[in-house]
């Protein structure tokens, strides 16, 4: 089963186990994770599931699309370079996946 | 659903008085509707420390979901419906939070000191302590002659989409009644599920007021350029079925020319659910009226998202000025000022409302409110596909509406929420960056 860390603003972690082909967003919200808001529920309009990715994860991640890019000069906390949003990321089989929320998504 | 969550419950949390009747323990907060604005509120008010029992009750016999996605991902089957589901079970066992699916309210009695019982159809009573008002709106019926036709159709909730879905795959030619954002949702939806779909508006253009007149054309044009049959001015007379039968064949025009349709699918706005605040006597005009901290008229039941009136959350508008917003974000906004009024804290409502609509490749995100603007400055890159008009008053933006446009969407909604202003001149080259001419106004 792929497996979520979320490293909050102040360092508490929560892990979340997720379901293969769901996103790291909908892992998030339905399981009440707190540093992730998610309003337009995954359809790339609000940049509130914004993500920092631990850097020796990032290779195993889909390809930003130019959408996501976009919308990630919006974010409420600035864009770094291991900024994603969360929910244009899939699980797959297996996938340990370290992310940190930022300390404000609005 | 789980049915013993009460029992489950910290002991501090737990309901009261339970009664062997099979009449549910009396709940803290009785949520009606368990939509948006409803799971918002739950999970707002378990954030802010609100340690009652929360009793969440929907009509629909689902668990709350989202309902943007029902005319656009869902309806073309890009995503399935577990993953419309706002909160696991396990997520409102842990929290407390009963949820009661298929219970339609119908009456309400009231204490003098705000707590109560509500009825449901099915004769179910649900005592509460204190009342919450999510009940959003219904879609508004288009009374002709055949709208009891089977394969006549809304879109609303998930058992509309749902139904939509079981016809769609028989269907060859729909005509959507409405050109507003669902009827065009649905209708790029339908037609890229390759069927011959053709849009009526009964007004001069699309999308009413929600947009502005070159935003509105520029849909038109998009559409019809994607293949979209278009048609303005246009309602129909009736609809009809073939040799007497029970399912919708064609649509009349007013001119007498039929349309073929197996499915016909109306959007023509909706109407908000008052009929259980008026039974309360709670002040109803256009939605329930609320104050600033979405309590209703009797200063204690707070009333949310689609079925509030409220005042314009927009900060500098007119005192006095009051709105309905149909928006996922309203929903969001106004659910955690009602979180913080039924925890004693005042928290005024203030905030740029957003909306987004997508519509085939088309990426509408609309950023605060345009009504009363006296000019409008047009971004447009043809060879990129995007589209921004923001909107001023007084030399103020105070809205815009981008199409694949994120970057001037992100920077026109940043800036209405610092107060800032983004000058009109400098807006109107495309190759600038709206964030780099954002100025403290």
């Amino acid at each position: 089963m792929p497996t979520v860390h979320f490293t909050d603003a102040e360092g508490a972690v929560r892990d979340v186990q997720g379901n293969s082909g769901d996103s790291v967003m909908e892992t998030a919200v339905r399981n009440g994770v707190p540093g992730i808001v998610a309003e337009c529920g995954g359809s790339l309009s609000c940049a509130t599931c914004h993500v920092f990715v631990r850097d020796d994860c990032l290779a195993q991640l889909p390809p930003m699309e130019d959408m996501e890019d976009e919308m990630l000069y919006g974010t409420a906390v600035d864009r770094e370079d291991n900024s994603r949003l969360s929910c244009q990321l899939r699980l797959t089989d297996g996938l340990e996946l370290f992310v940190t929320t930022p300390e404000t998504q609005v | 659903m789980s049915t013993n969550a009460v029992e489950n419950a910290a002991p501090a949390a737990a309901a009261e008085d339970a009664t062997p009747s099979g009449t549910p323990a009396r709940t803290g907060l009785l949520i009606i509707g368990a939509s948006q604005s409803g799971v918002q509120l739950a999970v707002s008010l378990r954030a802010l420390g609100f340690d009652e029992h929360i009793t969440l009750l929907g009509d629909e016999d689902h668990r709350p979901y989202q309902r943007p996605a029902l005319s656009k991902e869902f309806l073309q089957g890009t995503v399935e419906s577990e993953s419309l589901i706002f909160r696991s079970n396990e997520y409102w066992d842990e929290h407390n939070v009963d949820l009661v699916k298929g219970e339609y309210i119908v009456r309400i009695d009231r204490e003098a000191d705000g707590s109560g019982v509500a009825h449901s159809s099915s004769g179910k009573q649900f005592p509460f302590k204190r009342l919450a008002l999510t009940v959003g709106a219904r879609a508004r019926k288009l009374e002709i002659e055949g709208g009891d036709l089977d394969g006549v159709l809304y879109l609303r909730n998930a058992d509309d989409a749902l139904a939509l879905k079981a016809r769609v795959g028989d269907a060859h030619d729909v005509v959507v009644i409405g050109g507003g954002f669902i009827g065009l949702e649905a209708a790029s939806s339908l037609q890229k599920m390759g069927k011959n779909v053709t849009v009526l508006e009964f007004g001069p253009r699309l999308v009413g007021r929600a947009v502005g007149e070159e935003t509105a054309e520029y849909f038109l044009q998009a559409h019809r350029s994607r293949g979209l049959d278009i048609r303005l001015s246009t309602s129909a007379a009736r609809f009809r079925a073939d040799d007497g039968g029970a399912a919708v064949s064609g649509v009349e025009l007013q001119d007498g020319t039929v349309l073929p349709a197996q499915i016909v699918l109306i959007g023509i706005g909706v109407i908000p659910n008052t009929q259980l605040a008026e039974q309360l006597g709670l002040t109803v005009d256009n939605g329930i009226v609320v104050d600033r901290f979405a309590l209703a008229s009797d200063g204690t039941t707070v009333a949310i998202g689609d079925c509030a009136n409220m005042p314009n959350p927009v900060p500098g508008s007119a005192p006095g000025e009051r709105i309905r917003l149909e928006s996922v974000n309203n929903a969001i906004e106004h659910a955690k000022v009602a979180a913080y009024s039924l925890t004693g804290r005042r928290e005024e409502y203030a905030g740029i409302p957003w909306f987004w609509s997508n519509q085939a490749d088309l990426k509408l995100q609309i950023a605060g409110l345009c009504n009363g603007y006296d000019q409008t400055v047009l971004r447009r890159d043809e060879e990129r596909g995007k589209f921004s008009v923001l909107y001023y008053r007084q030399g103020q933006v105070i809205a815009a509406d981008c199409v694949n446009a994120p970057l001037d969407f992100m920077a026109v909604k940043n800036a209405l929420a610092k107060g800032q202003n983004i000058p009109a001149e400098a807006a109107a080259d495309p190759a600038t960056p709206l964030k780099t001419i954002t100025t403290d106004s």
